[in-house]
């Protein structure tokens, strides 16, 4: 087991964190297109976590989980692998139709586009007619609450003619709303209501836009990073037990 | 004492059911045993549907309560007679608690006239099919009524739905009894009847199962009779009124307890009652096999022995299965139940081989045995088929088994008008 | 209320526009309890006499906010929970979850630990599906599958049982590999499982394929057709019965399924009936791939070098695996610290169960039952 856990009840949104596209891009080595093993071979491999295993076969019944060079600290040293740009014909197409609002990036060998959210409608519709990404797999969102723009929409769309799979993400603000995909893709429908029952964001045009998964009477969103988990709970017990917390 | 005895002797040697001959005391007594015998009988398929659907289906069902789990139907009948009786706040009372006494009603009566022998019948009456058919399509009545006074939506579609198929199975059923009533009137006089006792001794006067009647004309209608009455009885491929997947169970969903067990008692006994009148129409009801052609008296008393032997069977399988019971001091107790149970079921046996009442009792034997035939199919439809959709089921009855009856019923007037003809040119 | 045309506007939906007869509508309500709806699914049915008019999916009755939990979990902690959400393809999401936080951590599991993590999660399909088929066959009203697929499906939850200890959530695997090494005769026992198995598979044939009733009900009956599928997103054996050949298996291999030959069952219709045959002739083709893979087990370790305390490097991965219900994807975003950031399943019961609209439209109450039966849905990765 991992010696260095979180409290779970610690409020998620304490500490700062860097965010998930703005990385901390110090002394990382650049990493290769495809986003596989650094090339630096000063680091000894077996301090690199993220070398493949390249050990003798040693005894089966050895504990794999304890590898006896993995120090805590090695994850820190090792270089961090960054999102790079990502080429390609239908990347420059859009690009050089909508300009700067488009950012191509690639990461561990999956691309996606960081988008301008006046683009949104638009694009997804282009990249559904024209670029036959005709399957929505998934929408959803992230949080970050110390950020200007909140929130992080994903589309995560598949072409089965290209057999390719990119992801759209666009930043909103808190209280922004964002127009629906519901007519490119029927399937976003209930995609759209969780990330609304989820993340509290509205889509317009939406034929339902209500909760999904709790029921309608709930009181905020939870996967908003403040959000805490005991809230409920503790309100819960105020209520129907009189006792200050359920913990 | 000796005056009792008489009585009783005077009555073995009638030729007449007591609601023919008029007798009160005797009617009583046979229904006594009738309704008493169908209890018991309903009991013995409760544990029999679970053992043969168990081990269709490779497991070993009701094993706990008493060895083989023998008692099951027992301790379900005292788990279902004190559950409480729970009657839905909206529901409409009287229509509620009439439902299940209807269906139960419409059940038993039916056996007033089911023959287990030539005099074996609590009476004979000269409308006696009619008496059947339309006594039992009562109980219809009684499902839409619990449907309805359920004041809730499964229970309605469910009545819906049993009502809709009663009515369109029953001309089908309809149509295959009336050609095989059509083929007793194939005698001298010409004339037919509706007796239920008339209609079995009209097969022992010509000869044949009416099922072997015309082949395969005979054949097709006791067919069309024998699904119409899956249907008729709401058992699978065809219960859809009580589809347990769609309608959670359909017009007893609000049902429990007693009430509950009476609907249960209903289903059984109609399964049976309508088996009888197969048996009785086509399958010569409590004739034994071959009585023209093996009529020798040594035949008959070979055939004599067949009670006495299917119970030292059953005793014999008590035994066998007593001996492999687990030899652990808590199964001691089961063990000798087992044998306990073996030892009645031989004594029963060798009671049968007595020859005054072996000669009585073989007509209810073979009766017995031919409408325990068909309960065996109605446990091996539920074990295979999977469930008929309403659509098809309705296509079924009103475009395949309706013209196929009328066909039926056609031809075996054409032939047997023939046949008539050719007799009395 | 539903409005029938809403947000399915542009499928052709055959929506009778009156209800015969100028009745009343029926509107009932099937389940959150009810013996056919697979657990806590509720489904506002409008009727008109039996045919269905229209239905609304309630959900989230069994939410536990796994991915909320996520948040607030390690990576390693985290893991035994998603074996809860599709609970009878537990190893299928245990597999999902591992590579893509390998993924994140740039590993990869050595040859031996992807050989094992196939066998099991191959054997996982056969089980979810044999789960599928005795179930979806009682909903049709035949009883007796259900228990001679329970019969089988107990051999393989003993080689769980003896593999990890665990028969249903199995926590079978570890970010980086395995964390047991197979006990000894787990070849030998798999082998002894496909030979037992092989002919069962033509024994619920036998009972089913060609069962006229059988046939009747499920033919034609929950069409949907591939166009549609991809528009609401339907994966799984549900679009491959369409007739769209797409398996992640093939199409983007995950673990080592590359170095194994198997076929892509496809329907025509698009029905229940072609459903129920292609899920059948998947159980075959997993036959074929564990088959290979036990025969070519390699020997070597079974972890790959993975830091004690993960801290995978901050950045978002999406991976996905074909889950015995369609498409399993993980969605999880790290902030370089020991949790992950933002954990998202995107799981192939729920937008798979947003087709169940579109299949029964103008279909009768039995066929609900049927397509809920086909879709494959379980209510847990339903609501996560």
């Amino acid at each position: 087991m991992p010696d260095e856990i979180k409290s779970p009840s610690a409020s998620p949104a304490g500490e700062p964190k860097p965010t998930a596209d703005q990385p901390a891009v110090s002394g990382g080595v650049k990493a290769a297109d495809s986003g596989s093993v650094p090339s630096d071979s000063t680091v000894p491999a077996a301090n690199a976590p993220s070398a493949k295993s390249e050990v003798p076969a040693k005894a089966a019944s050895a504990a794999p989980a304890t590898p006896p060079a993995a120090k805590p600290a090695a994850a820190a040293k090792a270089p961090v692998p960054t999102p790079v740009a990502w080429n390609s014909p239908m990347v420059a197409k859009l690009t050089s139709s909508y300009g700067s609002g488009i950012e191509p990036l690639t990461y561990a060998g999956q691309n996606y586009m960081v988008v301008d959210r006046s683009l949104i409608p638009e694009l997804l519709q282009v990249l559904r007619n024209e670029e036959g990404f005709d399957y929505c797999v998934d929408i959803t969102a992230v949080h970050y609450l110390q950020r200007e723009k909140q929130f992080d929409v994903i589309w995560v769309l598949y072409s089965f003619a290209r057999n390719e799979r990119i992801r759209v993400k666009t930043q909103i603000r808190d209280g922004e709303t964002l127009p629906t995909s519901v007519p490119i893709w029927t399937g976003a429908n209930w995609l759209e209501r969780e990330v609304y029952d989820m993340f509290g964001i509205k889509f317009d045009g939406h034929p339902d836009m209500k909760r999904i998964l709790l029921p309608d009477g709930w009181k905020g969103h939870p996967l908003r990073k403040d959000y805490g988990i005991l809230q409920q709970d503790n309100e819960w017990v105020q209520i129907n037990l009189g006792i200050e917390s359920g913990q | 004492m000796g005056q009792v005895v008489q009585y009783i002797r005077s009555y073995l040697s009638s030729d007449q059911t007591p609601g023919a001959a008029g007798n009160m005391f005797w009617a009583l007594v046979y229904i006594m045993l009738v309704f008493g015998g169908l209890s018991v009988a309903v009991i013995a398929m409760n544990w029999l549907e679970r053992k043969i659907l168990a081990h269709m289906q490779v497991r070993l069902g009701p094993m706990r309560v008493g060895p083989h789990g023998l008692l099951q139907p027992i301790a379900d009948a005292i788990k279902l007679l004190l559950k409480e009786d729970i009657m839905p706040a909206e529901a409409d009372g009287v229509v509620f608690w009439m439902a299940p006494f209807i269906v139960v009603l419409a059940a038993f009566t039916v056996f007033v006239v089911v023959p287990f022998g030539p005099t074996h019948a609590i009476t004979d009456m000269n409308i006696g099919i009619l008496f059947m058919l339309g006594v039992s399509s009562l109980s219809v009545l009684g499902i839409v009524m619990a449907g309805w006074a359920s004041n809730s939506h499964y229970p309605l579609i469910g009545a819906l739905r049993s009502s809709a198929q009663m009515v369109s199975y029953e001309v089908a059923m309809g149509l295959a009894v009336v050609s095989a009533i059509l083929m007793t009137s194939l005698n001298a006089e010409g004339t037919g009847t509706l007796s239920m006792i008339g209609i079995v001794q009209a097969q022992q006067a010509q000869g044949e199962w009416f099922i072997f009647k015309f082949f395969p004309l005979g054949l097709i209608a006791f067919f069309i009779f024998a699904v119409a009455m899956v249907a008729e009885t709401n058992r699978a491929p065809f219960d859809l009124a009580e589809a347990e997947s769609e309608l959670t169970a359909g017009f007893h969903t609000e049902y429990s307890g007693f009430r509950w067990s009476l609907f249960f008692l209903a289903e059984y006994s109609a399964m049976i009652a309508v088996s009888s009148i197969a048996v009785t129409l086509w399958l010569g009801g409590w004739l034994r096999p071959f009585p023209n052609l093996l009529n020798s008296s040594t035949w008959d008393l070979v055939f004599s022995l067949f009670p006495g032997v299917t119970f030292l069977l059953f005793a014999a399988m008590c035994f066998y299965n007593a001996v492999r019971m687990p030899k652990h001091p808590l199964f001691r107790i089961q063990t000798i139940g087992l044998a306990g149970f073996g030892v009645v079921l031989g004594l029963i046996g060798l009671v049968l081989f007595l020859p005054a009442v072996s000669m009585r009792v073989q007509d209810i034997f073979w009766f017995a045995a031919k409408v325990a035939g068909f309960m065996y199919l109605y446990i091996w439809y539920r074990g295979t088929f999977p469930r008929y959709r309403f659509d098809q089921l309705m296509q079924m009855g009103w475009k395949v088994l309706l013209p196929m009856g009328l066909g039926v019923l056609i031809l075996t007037a054409g032939v047997a008008l023939l046949q008539q003809r050719i007799w009395h040119p | 209320m539903i409005d029938p045309n809403s947000s399915l506007s542009h499928l052709d939906l055959e929506t009778p526009e009156k209800p015969f007869l100028d009745a009343n509508e029926l509107v009932i309500n099937m389940g959150p309890q009810h013996p056919a709806t697979h657990g806590v699914l509720r489904v506002i049915l409008r009727l008109d006499g039996e045919k269905v008019l229209g239905l609304e999916c309630v959900i989230g009755y069994l939410h536990r906010g796994v991915e909320k939990i996520g948040e607030h979990r390690t990576y390693t902690m985290f893991n035994p929970y998603v074996d809860r959400m599709d609970y009878v393809a537990a190893v299928s999401n245990g597999l999902g979850y591992c590579e893509t936080v390998e993924k994140l951590l740039n590993v990869e599991a050595p040859p031996r630990a992807q050989h094992v993590r196939v066998i099991l999660t191959e054997l996982n399909r056969i089980a979810s599906h044999q789960l599928w088929l005795g179930t979806h066959a009682l909903d049709i009203g035949a009883i007796t599958p259900l228990f001679y697929t329970f019969r089988d499906r107990e051999e393989i939850l003993k080689i769980y049982e003896k593999y990890c200890g665990a028969r249903l959530t199995t926590h079978a695997f570890r970010i980086g590999g395995l964390q047991y090494e197979t006990y000894s005769g787990f070849e030998k026992e798999v082998k002894n499982f496909l030979t037992f198995f092989r002919p069962k598979i033509d024994e619920y044939e036998e009972l089913l394929t060609t069962n006229r009733i059988w046939v009747e009900r499920t033919k034609n009956v929950g069409i949907i057709s591939g166009k549609d599928c991809i528009a609401l997103g339907v994966t799984g054996p549900v679009l491959r019965a369409s007739g769209v050949k797409w398996d992640l298996r093939k199409a983007q291999p995950y673990a080592n399924y590359k170095n194994f030959d198997f076929d892509i069952p496809i329907g025509q219709n698009g029905d229940t009936y072609d459903r129920y045959l292609v899920r059948v002739a998947e159980m075959r083709q997993s036959v074929r791939i564990i088959e290979q893979a036990v025969e070519a087990l390699p020997e070597g370790p079974i972890m790959a070098k993975v830091p004690k305390v993960m801290k995978p490097a901050a950045g978002e991965v999406y991976h996905s695996i074909e889950a015995p219900k369609g498409e399993l994807g993980y969605f999880i975003v790290s902030d370089g610290s020991t949790q992950p950031y933002r954990v998202r399943v995107r799981p192939p019961s729920f937008v798979n169960l947003q087709a169940l609209d579109v299949m029964c439209r103008g279909q009768l109450v039995a066929d609900v039952i049927a397509v809920i039966g086909t879709l494959d849905i379980v209510l847990g990765e339903v609501d996560r």
